[in-house]
């Protein structure tokens, strides 16, 4: 019975986590601010889920796995990387280099200027 | 009561899946649509494994794992795409 209601209370909690994710994609107004709602389905929508499939193959049909981490730790790594390329790209959209604060190093943002030269025997 | 839970996460998450193809349509910029196909892959993993739930079966961790990867490396070469007009330099 307890393990039911602990099941239930992740996968409720899971799915009001993915539809907050996916609305705050209509409600925000700037593509920006669109950045950051979809890491709520990514954490703890998808999160919930895998934990409340853990918890139901493991207390009640009693085979414990541990695949499900796989697919939160892989999740995890991947969504900063997607976040940074569609930010980039809306950057090199919509924006250009006048427009952002100085990079505050001797090198310029990197969507605009080209990566330096390093000097390496090797070469590249 | 696990039954239930289920049938609201699967309609939450269907919803969700709506309320990107929202945006994918309307989205003022190319930037909007990567980011809703992203959240949409999301949405779709969830799916997975709640209908793995669902059937009792292990057999959707390997799907669901599969459209994590295939969905992350799409990601990247639409963005590669737009943003240097070729994928693999």
């Amino acid at each position: 019975m307890l393990a039911e209601i602990l099941i239930s209370a992740f996968l409720v909690i899971a799915g009001i986590f993915g539809l907050v994710g996916s609305l705050g994609m209509i409600k925000l107004q700037e593509t920006m601010q669109r950045l950051h709602a979809p890491t709520k389905a990514t954490t703890l929508g998808v999160g919930g889920v895998l934990i409340a499939s853990m918890l139901y193959f493991g207390l009640i049909k009693g085979q414990l796995s541990f695949h499900e981490l796989m697919i939160t730790l892989f999740l995890f790594l991947t969504a900063p990387i997607s976040a940074n390329f569609v930010a980039k790209t809306f950057l090199q959209a919509n924006m250009r280099a006048k427009d952002l604060p100085p990079s505050q190093s001797e090198y310029g943002w990197s969507v605009y200027v080209d990566p330096p030269k390093r000097e390496s025997p090797e070469g590249d | 009561m696990i039954t239930s839970a289920l049938i609201f996460s699967f309609a939450c998450f269907g919803l969700g899946l709506l309320l990107n193809l929202w945006r994918i349509a309307t989205g003022p910029d190319s930037a909007d649509r990567i980011l809703a196909l992203d959240t949409m892959v999301i949405n779709i993993i969830a799916l997975l494994i709640l209908y793995g739930i669902w059937q009792g079966t292990a057999v959707y961790y390997e799907a669901s794992m599969l459209v994590a990867m295939v969905g992350f490396v799409s990601t990247v070469a639409y963005c590669r795409f737009v943003l240097r007009g070729d994928i693999i330099e």
